[in-house]
């Protein structure tokens, strides 16, 4: 995002969402709210996902998986709208990736596409299946989720440079390998492994990521990297570009069933993007140990409020 | 940053398709939520409303705000806030094209398959896009 979308993204939320009457020029026709401002939620989302795009960076986690569960568990809207918001916010942010990504080879188009494609429709069948569900069901699910992941994220160890022995005969059809520039200008070669299973569990992650609309870069990266034997440079980014697929379909499947809230989704997408370009910022200064941590221990909240919400127990 | 010497050129072709899409879905958001909340474009569903509704579920949003399932939304495209979502559909859809431009660069260097996947990746999301999947509570 140039510095110019920084300063009309600034400019339309500070602009946009201040109350009328702190505008110098009110619109005609424009009511004018109570005690309890339209704008106040509006304008703490901004914040929120301004402040959760900051710390997504230097975690490493992209800001879906942290925005649906802390959303749905602190603010009023209910939780198709909070979903919708979260697949945009990561479509967002993967489209924005993609570009860099897909010159620099860290993104690879052989390898995402077959990937992509079955997550695609796997998440319309997520999604459609969230959406059709009743709203404690998925609450409760989401809660169970998101522990699930933190347990992943904690878990999870990361190889930078797999050892691939051999290619199986499916990853070879699909060409999936390649070579990309590390630092220093060296060249490293790379192919994939496991492919089938790359394929089911791309399959799985799919439901995921529409059912809940948490984006799915938790997931993408451990299946690349670990399992599918992708080197971490080349998973990280295949893993944004997946998304920007995924995301598209299901993010139609909730535009379709009216679960798509501007006033919920665009301050959202705004505020994280801001957020990631001052977090991309803060990378060399703030420590990505503490930093994980933090975003860890605010998962398990947020996990722990969706669980109990869903069960009736936190309301 | 670690990058290639030489970028793939259908690589290439999808990233300045992807970017241009990209750049236009997101002005487009942006521009069309200024003028939705700060009342330049009055709005289908009035902002002071929205607290008492954005505590349903879609479908009950939907049905006390009269827009249709689907794409019924469009017939609504004057008002401020069903212009935002064209900004987000655009956004959306902006790997349409792109998928469609690399295709035939895939299957002239024989590579067939991904020149498929590329089809069927842009079959899949114009089904979601469509609407004919669309489903209530």
């Amino acid at each position: 995002m140039s510095r110019l979308h920084f300063a009309i993204a600034l400019g339309a939320l500070v602009g946009g969402m201040l109350p009328q009457e702190a505008l110098a020029v009110a619109a005609p026709g424009m009511p004018v709210a109570g005690a309890m401002s339209w704008w106040v939620w509006p304008v703490a989302l901004f914040v929120v996902c301004f402040a959760l795009g900051i710390v997504a960076v230097p975690a490493g986690v992209g800001g879906g998986v942290l925005f649906v569960p802390i959303v749905s568990g602190f603010f009023p809207f209910h939780l198709d709208f909070v979903r919708g918001a979260g697949l945009l916010v990561a479509l967002a942010s993967a489209l924005a990736a993609g570009p860099p990504l897909l010159r620099g080879g860290l993104a690879s188009l052989r390898l995402a596409l077959p990937l992509a494609l079955l997550a695609s429709a796997s998440s319309i069948v997520g999604a459609l299946a969230g959406l059709a569900l009743p709203a404690s069901t998925v609450q409760v699910a989401l809660g169970l989720a998101i522990l699930g992941i933190v347990a992943i994220m904690a878990a999870a160890k990361r190889s930078e440079y797999p050892e691939v022995k051999a290619a199986d005969r499916l990853s070879i059809a699909l060409r999936m390998h390649g070579v990309f520039e590390d630092r220093g200008g060296r060249q490293v070669t790379w192919q994939a492994h496991r492919s089938p299973a790359g394929l089911a569990i791309f399959l799985g992650i799919g439901v995921l990521a529409g059912m809940f609309g948490l984006g799915a870069g938790w997931a993408n990266l451990p299946a690349l990297n670990l399992v599918m034997g992708v080197p971490l440079k080349v998973s990280a980014g295949s893993s944004s570009f997946i998304l920007s697929l995924v995301d598209s379909s299901a993010a139609w499947v909730y535009i379709n069933q009216g679960a798509v809230l501007p006033m919920v989704a665009v301050p959202s997408v705004i505020g994280m993007m801001l957020g990631a370009r001052i977090g991309a910022r803060l990378l060399g200064v703030l420590s990505a140990t503490v930093v994980r941590r933090l975003v860890l221990a605010l998962l398990v909240l947020a996990g722990l409020r969706a669980l109990l919400k869903g069960l009736g127990a936190w309301n | 940053m670690s990058r290639t010497g030489a970028v793939d050129p259908v690589q290439a072709r999808y990233a300045s398709w992807l970017e241009w899409g990209t750049r236009a879905g997101f002005l487009l958001l942006v521009a069309g939520f200024a003028a939705y909340t700060t009342g330049f474009v009055p709005a289908h569903v009035p902002v002071d409303r929205l607290p008492s509704l954005w505590g349903l579920p879609a479908t009950e949003f939907l049905a006390q705000t009269g827009i249709g399932i689907g794409w019924g939304w469009l017939g609504l495209v004057r008002g401020g806030d069903m212009m935002n979502l064209v900004g987000i559909a655009l956004l959306a859809s902006c790997s349409l094209p792109c998928l469609a431009a690399v295709a035939p660069l895939f299957h002239a260097r024989g590579d067939r398959i991904h020149a498929w996947i590329c089809a069927l990746e842009i079959a899949v999301i114009l089904l979601a896009a469509s609407g004919l999947l669309a489903i209530g509570h």
